[in-house]
């Protein structure tokens, strides 16, 4: 019979949630790394066992986890002790070093600081992990300040793909209030060489030589807090989702407005339509139908929370423009959470599971594509990501 | 050359995150320094690389703070000898995580 696993990041720690395939009993797991920040927790689509975890501490900086039995152990990769000190190599999982030198042999060391003068690349954390579609060793990193990383050796080494900082726009990106980040990575299933990837506050990007070289892929895109409003970075996309049928379609949710594009991102359409409001961070696309997608409308870009103290998922039908609201077991008074960038997912069963995390602590789950709502769990700490597996 | 058993103490989150039950005891050959001591505990507890000092420019994390015989040695340099009780085992080396909320 299938499984479900629901991999939580939050501000204090990963959770693990698993249940049948009837989703209705959940077991919970956790807190696994008690105190650390988990920005993300994802699996292997080759091997389901397989999970990377990015930990993070102000104190202590990165960590990356590895479990290879489904979250049941951890190790931090190549983590075992040298024979002498100062032995060498010595595998470093969460060392992140960016490449000084961009493809024109030009150092590539600043990008625009909040004040607007330009400011040298600073390590922060691993924002996003993105396992290989064909290789469980192969994972890619989205990190903060904005660079894609990627480790071919299970997390034991990782090296900048400097392309992307260095195709020419880098200097003109900066960041949003939550930082530079490299929030979203997406691998097309249909073409391995073509890689997607988002950035707050530069936009969203391109790869079609498997992340080599880069293009921004941000025409159709309009963002009021910039002095071009159409320009060809700077834009503060929140998050992007693709549904793997059609990998040339893909949704934003972008700082407001929600957008689509059916070209492999080189122009983009707005399908706010009928939202409420149209801020939001997180969008995800149903496991069945191609044309159905979902959004969590939030109030504005200072009032990060539901409108009216309701919280509500929308659903679309048609790829966007008609929207539904869906409220059906979700708090309809004084709720005032967020729902973050990575913290939506859906799992592939038949009746298609939705899943989304609150900076609340709230997990909520549908069993029927949206239409009514349960929490897994209501007291966890802030919940930063979430991800579903589903197992066979 | 000379070795020395230098006791480290380290914030309860790092000796999870290394699998180490009370002190940490290094084995210190020649010198014994902030560096040397910080090359040793890593050599013996990798997971523990880049959480203490940075990969690249070996400076202290920010948040971190070296004591030992009630005396603050985050500020002296690397290669500065540590005290002789720390040298000799009766007093630990204390690796301390800055006071902060959330």
């Amino acid at each position: 019979m299938s499984k479900v696993r629901v991999l939580v990041g939050t501000r204090k720690g990963a959770f693990v949630l698993t249940s049948d395939g009837k989703r209705e009993k959940w077991d919970v797991s956790g807190p696994h790394f008690a105190g650390w920040e988990m920005y993300h927790v994802k699996g292997s689509p080759v091997d389901p066992n397989r999970l990377y975890a990015s930990q993070s501490s102000g104190w202590f900086g990165q960590v990356i986890q590895r479990s290879d039995d489904g979250g049941k152990t951890w190790q931090t990769p190549g983590g075992e002790p040298l024979p002498s000190p100062g032995a060498s190599p010595s595998p470093a999982s969460n060392k992140f070093v960016y490449d000084t030198t961009g493809p024109d042999g030009k150092p590539l060391t600043t990008h625009q600081w909040y004040d607007g003068t330009q400011h040298p690349w600073e390590f922060k954390r691993v924002w996003h992990l993105e396992p290989s579609l064909t290789d469980p060793d192969t994972v890619y990193a989205g990190v903060e300040d904005a660079a894609l990383f990627r480790s071919t050796d299970g997390g034991k080494n990782w090296n900048e793909l400097p392309g992307l900082r260095g195709h020419g726009t880098g200097p003109k990106w900066q960041p949003g209030a939550g930082g530079m980040c490299l929030h979203t990575i997406i691998l097309d299933p249909k073409d391995p060489k073509r890689i997607y990837i988002a950035i707050s506050a530069a936009g969203a990007f391109r790869s079609d030589d498997g992340g080599a070289t880069w293009k921004p892929i941000n025409r159709g895109l309009r963002s009021q807090f910039i002095p071009d409003q159409t320009a060809e970075v700077g834009h503060c996309v929140h998050h992007i989702a693709m549904h793997p049928s059609r990998p040339g379609v893909l949704f934003m949710q972008k700082h407001w407005d929600v957008m689509r594009s059916d070209d492999a991102g080189d122009s983009w359409t707005e399908v706010s339509g009928n939202l409420p409001t149209d801020f939001g961070f997180v969008i995800d696309v149903h496991a069945h139908e191609p044309e159905t997608i979902y959004v969590v409308p939030i109030k504005s870009d200072s009032e990060h929370f539901p409108l009216d103290g309701k919280l509500q998922v929308y659903r679309s039908r048609s790829g966007g423009n008609e929207w539904e609201a869906l409220t059906k077991g979700l708090p309809q008074r004084d709720c005032y959470v967020n729902v973050l960038r990575d913290a939506m997912a859906v799992d592939t069963l038949d009746k298609c599971g939705v899943y989304f995390g609150t900076t609340g602590g709230q997990v909520y789950a549908s069993t029927d594509a949206g239409d009514s709502w349960d929490p897994i769990v209501r007291d966890l700490p802030a919940v930063l990501s979430v991800e579903v597996q589903t197992l066979s | 050359m000379t070795s020395y058993v230098i006791r480290v103490e380290l914030p309860q989150h790092l000796r999870k995150l290394a699998g180490i039950e009370g002190e940490a005891k290094l084995e210190v050959e020649g010198l014994v320094t902030q560096r040397s001591v910080l090359d040793a505990l890593e050599a013996r507890y990798p997971m523990l690389s880049g959480t203490i000092r940075d990969h690249v420019t070996q400076q202290r994390r920010a948040f971190l703070r070296f004591f030992a015989c009630a005396e603050d040695l985050s500020h002296e340099l690397p290669d500065t000898p540590l005290p002789d009780a720390v040298v000799q085992g009766t007093e630990p080396f204390l690796i301390i995580g800055a006071i902060a909320g959330g």
